[in-house]
């Protein structure tokens, strides 16, 4: 339901912001970003997240470090709570664990990933995941584009059920090996599955996102933009007039709101290295969602214009 | 890893340009200005090549195989491991090739070149040495992201195609050189940054010229 706007809440929330603006030009009230449950927990989180692949891997670069720090400072003082990394995203992992290690978030909910081959070595793969992110432990362990799965899968079962991870759950990307993820999806207790979705790429609409529904399993979706071709693809293409219908200035917000409207979905987590950037993709969580009319021609207009 | 056939070699680059030339910007910073004695060894290079005589085959290869095994610590090992996975592996093949050159230089069993493929081989080595500093500047890059010969993999690599080809090196020689060439274009052109043809083009053209100049001198 779109919110009233000129309810006492959003009221004081503007004058909130523009008092707070006077003292603290750098950084605005966050704004009311909308939140969907766990369904295996009920445990809300922000469907707007954060991704690392490619953007935060800057190796040692102090400056290339900064920015991604800022990032994460604007990501969590947007209300964002989810980031989601991998082994495989070389220096990520660790220059995450040293952002959060300055910025010190009350509300992080971290989100990795197991990719290697073999048990053992997962159980290795995870504790060294875990000292570069700098954390007591993670809050969501996937098993990465499903390496090893039914190995480490048991690992993830067991560490859950002694209280040392709190989510379980698999990955893939561009559609691979959708049929193994729908037999996990019905025969594991899993909690989360992260698959690839947007205006474009819709194949999880077919049969994961309704599964997802019926066994209660949470989606997060990976590669929203298409790794940045989607945006670019409608750059310089005018937003038509249902962009500002549902609060939309930019395409990639369009974009996003298409995604996280989908009732089966509970976040989103696009990667990027610009502060703008993540603003902008926060405020896509905010205001007023498409219904499943607009969301039709969201898709119809993407696949025309892009 | 399954379904391989649907990965592109997009899926497998897991960092943007501007990591890609920030990493040369940092090992150019460390390094200066041991850049003018790099470039200068180069010029020894391209000396080399132009004598031509069985010693100065042998202190080229030294000087390649020096090269490459410092490019396979202080670069592959030491920077490009921080971002890319398969840095590790890439300092292993620099290493092997390395002590490749190193054997050749004890054990040189090269002919001197003919004149045309003598000029082939030093405007591609002054290429390598002279020219590849200043692709930092035609790509809109700033001086301090230049690569240059004996410290950056593709200078060293094409420099080192050039001597292979004036003495018609082994064959075992021109494997990881060439192989380099190949996956330093493709990520090149993944990453859609000016010249990423550039290397491959080199490999091919230097092996292309090596194998006319071979057929030429069987034909006479």
């Amino acid at each position: 339901m779109p919110p009233d706007p000129l309810s006492r809440r959003r009221l004081l929330q503007a004058m909130l912001a523009v008092s707070g603006g006077m003292v603290l030009p750098a950084h605005p009230a966050p704004a009311p970003l909308l939140s969907r449950p766990i369904l295996s927990s009920g445990e809300h989180i922000p469907v707007i997240g954060l991704g690392s692949w490619i953007t935060f891997n800057v190796g040692r670069d102090p400056q290339a470090r900064a920015e991604c720090q800022a990032v994460m400072r604007q990501f969590f003082a947007g209300g964002g709570r989810l980031i989601d990394s991998s082994p495989m995203y070389g220096s990520a992992q660790d220059v995450i664990g040293e952002a959060l290690q300055a910025i010190k978030p009350v509300r992080l909910f971290s989100a990795d990933k197991v990719w290697i081959s073999g048990g053992a070595r997962g159980v290795q793969q995870i504790e060294a995941s875990r000292r570069l992110w700098r954390v007591p432990r993670f809050d969501l362990l996937q098993v990465h584009n499903l390496l090893s799965w039914e190995e480490h899968l048991k690992t993830l079962l067991a560490m859950k059920k002694e209280g040392r991870l709190r989510y379980v759950g698999i990955t893939t990307s561009e559609g691979r090996r959708h049929d193994e993820i729908e037999k996990i999806m019905a025969s594991q207790p899993i909690d989360v599955v992260q698959v690839s979705y947007n205006a474009l790429d819709r194949e999880v609409e077919q049969r994961i996102l309704p599964l997802a529904r019926e066994r209660r399993i949470g989606v997060i979706v990976n590669r929203p933009f298409r790794q940045g071709d989607l945006t670019q693809a409608l750059a310089g293409k005018p937003l038509p007039g249902w962009g500002a219908e549902i609060g939309c200035t930019t395409w990639a917000q369009a974009l996003l709101k298409f995604i996280v409207s989908h009732p089966a979905v509970t976040c989103a987590i696009p990667a990027t290295s610009s502060v703008a950037h993540v603003r902008e993709n926060l405020l896509a969580g905010t205001g007023r969602m498409p219904d499943e009319a607009l969301r039709k021609r969201i898709a119809q207009d993407v696949e025309r214009l892009a | 890893m399954s379904e391989w056939w649907t990965y592109s070699l997009s899926d497998f680059l897991m960092f943007s340009s501007r990591s890609y030339y920030r990493l040369f910007a940092l090992y150019n910073e460390a390094l200066w200005p041991a850049h003018l004695l790099a470039i200068a060894v180069g010029v020894v290079v391209i000396g080399c090549i132009a004598v031509a005589q069985h010693k100065t085959y042998r202190i080229a290869a030294l000087i390649l195989a020096i090269s490459w095994a410092w490019v396979a610590w202080a670069y592959h090992l030491e920077r490009y491991a921080d971002i890319n996975t398969a840095g590790p592996y890439f300092a292993a093949a620099f290493a092997l090739q390395a002590l490749l050159l190193c054997v050749a230089a004890l054990r040189p069993r090269a002919t001197p070149p003919a004149r045309a493929k003598q000029l082939v081989a030093l405007w591609f080595a002054a290429l390598a040495v002279l020219a590849y500093p200043l692709l930092a500047l035609a790509t809109d890059r700033e001086w301090l992201q230049a690569e240059v010969f004996g410290m950056a993999p593709d200078p060293t690599v094409v420099a080192t195609l050039a001597v292979l080809l004036a003495w018609r090196a082994h064959w075992h020689l021109w494997l990881i050189p060439v192989a380099w060439c190949l996956a330093s274009g493709a990520t090149l052109m993944e990453l859609g940054v000016g010249f990423a043809w550039l290397p491959p083009a080199a490999a091919i053209f230097v092996v292309a010229a090596g194998l006319f100049f071979r057929r030429l001198k069987q034909a006479s």
